[in-house]
C-alpha cells in the first residue's frame, strides 16, 4: 500500500515536470511565432539572431544579415509587445488564482476588488479630458494605477469590521464600489468633448498591448515575478485557505495577516498590469480553472502552470488581435472573451471538473 | 498532554456565551462535552482552538500558556476535526493529509520523504491507505471524516479537539469514528450530541448549560435523569447496559412520561 502511494506521488511529480517542460517549449515557440507574424513576415532564425544581437556578449558574434527595418520591427516593436503579453498573461492568471483562493469562490477573478473599474475612471479622465497632463507620457498609466489603488483602498476599508476582514464583505464591497466606479466612468464618457476620444477610451477599457515599449516592461515584470514568488512561498497557506477559515486557523495560518498579504499582492499585481495594458478580461478567471483540471488544486502546481498557460494564451490572443482585421487592431479583450468563452463552456459541460461546486 | 482551562469567558454583543469555564484534561483522557444546542459547546471549543479570542481566562498545555504561542506553534500542539465541509476546489486525499504537515514547515521548506511517510502512515491508521490518490469530494461522509482525522494525525499534535464531528454521519460511521479516536490514545476533547455515544466512549464528561459547566465527572456521575430533565427538558430512564457495562439512556415520550 505504501509503495502504491509512493508510486502515485512519483507519477504525479513526473507528470507535473512533463507539463512544465511542454509548456516552456510551447511558450518559446509561441513567442517566436508571434514575433514572426505581422505585415512584414520574418524568419524564425532571424528573429532570434536580432534578439541575441542586442544582448551583451553576443552582439559581435552574430553576423548582421537583416535590414535595419527588420531589426527595428523585431526589437523595438514586436518583441517588447510579445514580452508584455507574456508578463500580463502570466500576471493576470496568477492574480486569478490568488483571487479565487482569497474569496474561496470559483467566480472570483483578478478585478474582483474593483481594480479595473477604478483604473477606468483614471484612464478615461486622461484620454477624454487630458487630465494629469503634467505627468507627461506616464499620465495614463499613473492615473489608471492611482484609480485602481483608490478603489481597492475603499473596498478594503469597507470590508473591515472591528479589525477583521470578512470574505463576504470583501466580495460585496468590491461589487458595490465597482458599480459606482463604472457609473463614474460612464458619466465621464458621456461628458466627453470629442467623439474620437470615446473610441480610444473604449479600446483602453477592453485592453490592448499596443502601447508596449521596452521602457514599460521592467516594472510589471518585477511585480509579476515578485508576486508569483510570494504566492508560491505561501502555497501551503493558500491550500489551507480553500478548506475554510476555521480549518486554516487550526492548520496554523494567521488568517487575518495572510488575507491582508493576499489583498496587497492582488492589488499591486492587477493595478500595475491594468495601468499598462488596460482591463484585459477573462484570462484571470479561465486559466486557473483549466490548470486545476490538469494538475489538481494544490497551489504548488497551480501557480507555476497558470503562469505559463496565461502567458501562452495572451501571446496568441494578441496575435489574433493584431492580424484578424489588419491593418486595424482589435482590442485584445474581445479576443480573449470570444476565444476563451467557447472553450470555457466546453469545460463547463464536462462533468469531471466541479468548478468548486462540489460533486453530486 | 495535560490541558488546563481557567476562568474562560467569551461574549458577543454583551451577551455571555460562555462564562468562567474551568476544566482539566489529563494525559491520554477522552473527555466528552455535552449540552443542548446553544449551551456554548462549540464556542468553548473554538476559544480553545483559537478561532475565537476569549475575553478572559487562561489555557495551559502542559503548563505552557497557550496564548503566548503563535498560530503555527498552536497547530503543532492542537489538532481539530470539525464538521466535514467540502473545500472550495477539489483536492486529492493525499493533498488534504499533507496539509497537516504545514505547521511543521518553514516558508521555503519543501515536503520531505518523511512528510509523505507520516502522511501515508496517518492514512493507513484510519484505514484509508488505499485512497491516497482519490479525490476528496468523491468520498462518503464517513470516509471524509476519517481523512480529516488522518490530517489531524499528520499534524502530530498531542491534543485532539473534536467539534461535533459525527453529527451528520450514519450511526455506523459515528461508532467507527469514536472507536478510531479511542485507539489513538491522544488527549481528546469532543463535543458530542448523542448522549449514549458519550456514555459509551468518554472517560469523563463535562456538561454545559447556558455557557456554564453544571456537572462533570464519569458518565455515571453526570448522566442522571434529574439533571437531563433540567438541562435538556426530556424525561429519561437510565440503565446499566448488561453487555457494555455503560449507562444506557432511554428517552421517554411525553405521553408515557406523564403517566
Amino acid at each position: 500500500m505504501n509503495n502504491m502511494t509512493q508510486l502515485d506521488a512519483l507519477n504525479n511529480r513526473l507528470r507535473f515536470t512533463g507539463i512544465i517542460i511542454v509548456l516552456s517549449a510551447l511558450l518559446l515557440a509561441s513567442v517566436t511565432i508571434a514575433v514572426m507574424l505581422g505585415p512584414v513576415a520574418i524568419a524564425p532564425a532571424t528573429v532570434w539572431k536580432i534578439v541575441f544581437s542586442h544582448l551583451p556578449g553576443f552582439s559581435e558574434r552574430i553576423e548582421e544579415i537583416w535590414s535595419p527595418a527588420q531589426g527595428h520591427i523585431v526589437w523595438d516593436i514586436r518583441f517588447p509587445r510579445v514580452l508584455l503579453g507574456v508578463v500580463v498573461g502570466a500576471g493576470l492568471s496568477v492574480a486569478g488564482v490568488a483571487a479565487q483562493a482569497l474569496m474561496r469562490n470559483s467566480l472570483a477573478e483578478p478585478y474582483i476588488l474593483g481594480v479595473s473599474s477604478g483604473a477606468s475612471v483614471g484612464a478615461t479622465l486622461v484620454i477624454l479630458f487630458g487630465a494629469f497632463s503634467y505627468l507627461g507620457q506616464y499620465a495614463l498609466s499613473l492615473a489608471a494605477f492611482g484609480g485602481s489603488l483608490v478603489t481597492m483602498g475603499l473596498v478594503f476599508l469597507l470590508a473591515r469590521v472591528r479589525g477583521q476582514i470578512s470574505t463576504t464583505r470583501l466580495l460585496l464591497a468590491g461589487i458595490a464600489i465597482s458599480m459606482m466606479m463604472s457609473a463614474a466612468t460612464n458619466f465621464i464618457v458621456t461628458m466627453a468633448p470629442r467623439e474620437e476620444g470615446i473610441r480610444t477610451a473604449m479600446y483602453w477599457m477592453m485592453g490592448s498591448l499596443a502601447g508596449a515599449k521596452w521602457a514599460y516592461l521592467s516594472l510589471p515584470t518585477l511585480v509579476v515575478i515578485g508576486g508569483t514568488a510570494l504566492l508560491s512561498f505561501s502555497y501551503r497557506s493558500l491550500n489551507s485557505l480553500l478548506m475554510g477559515d476555521d480549518t486554516a486557523v487550526t492548520l496554523g495560518v494567521n488568517i487575518q495577516r495572510f488575507r491582508i498579504i493576499l489583498i496587497l499582492t492582488l492589488a499591486l499585481l492587477t493595478g500595475t498590469l491594468v495601468a499598462i495594458s488596460g482591463a484585459i478580461g477573462f484570462v484571470g478567471l479561465m486559466v486557473p480553472h483549466i490548470v486545476r483540471l490538469l494538475v489538481g488544486s494544490d497551489h504548488r502546481r497551480v501557480l507555476p502552470v497558470s503562469l505559463f498557460m496565461g502567458a501562452i494564451f495572451i501571446v496568441w490572443a494578441d496575435v489574433l488581435a493584431r492580424l484578424v482585421l489588419a491593418p486595424e487592431e482589435l482590442p485584445i479583450g474581445i479576443v480573449t472573451a470570444l476565444c476563451g468563452g467557447p472553450f470555457f463552456i466546453w469545460l463547463l459541460r464536462r462533468s469531471s471538473y466541479s468548478f468548486g461546486g462540489g460533486r453530486e | 498532554m495535560n490541558v488546563k482551562v481557567e476562568e474562560l469567558s467569551f461574549s458577543i454583543h454583551e451577551k455571555k456565551l460562555i462564562e468562567a469555564i474551568s476544566l482539566e484534561l489529563r494525559d491520554g483522557e477522552f473527555v466528552g462535552l455535552i449540552g443542548p444546542n446553544g449551551s456554548g459547546k462549540s464556542t468553548l471549543l473554538k476559544n480553545m482552538y483559537r478561532v475565537l479570542k476569549p475575553e478572559q481566562g487562561e489555557i495551559f498545555l502542559n503548563g505552557q500558556d497557550l496564548f503566548r504561542l503563535t498560530q503555527k506553534e498552536t497547530a503543532r500542539q492542537i489538532a481539530v476535526v470539525s464538521q466535514e465541509s467540502n473545500p472550495a476546489f477539489d483536492f486529492t486525499v493525499m493533498d488534504i493529509v499533507m496539509m497537516g504537515r504545514a505547521p511543521h514547515k518553514r516558508m521555503l521548506e519543501t515536503d520531505s520523504a518523511r512528510d509523505y511517510e507520516i502522511a501515508s502512515l496517518a492514512l493507513r491508521r484510519v484505514g484509508m491507505g488505499h485512497a491516497a490518490a482519490s479525490s476528496f469530494s468523491t468520498l462518503s461522509g464517513g470516509e471524509k471524516q476519517r481523512v480529516l482525522i488522518a490530517r489531524a494525525l499528520a499534524q502530530e499534535a498531542e491534543f485532539l479537539i473534536l467539534d461535533e464531528p459525527t453529527n451528520h454521519l450514519d450511526i455506523r460511521y459515528q461508532l467507527q469514528m469514536m472507536e478510531l479516536v479511542k485507539t489513538l490514545k491522544l488527549t481528546s476533547f469532543a463535543a458530542l450530541h448523542d448522549l449514549n455515544i458519550a456514555a459509551c466512549y468518554c472517560d469523563r464528561i463535562y456538561m454545559l448549560e447556558k455557557g456554564r459547566i453544571i456537572a462533570s465527572g464519569s458518565p455515571d456521575e453526570v448522566l442522571r435523569p434529574k439533571l437531563l430533565e433540567r438541562v435538556y427538558g426530556v424525561k429519561t430512564q437510565i440503565f446499566r447496559h448488561p453487555t457494555t457495562g455503560k449507562p444506557s439512556i432511554v428517552y421517554l415520550p411525553e405521553t408515557v412520561a406523564s403517566v
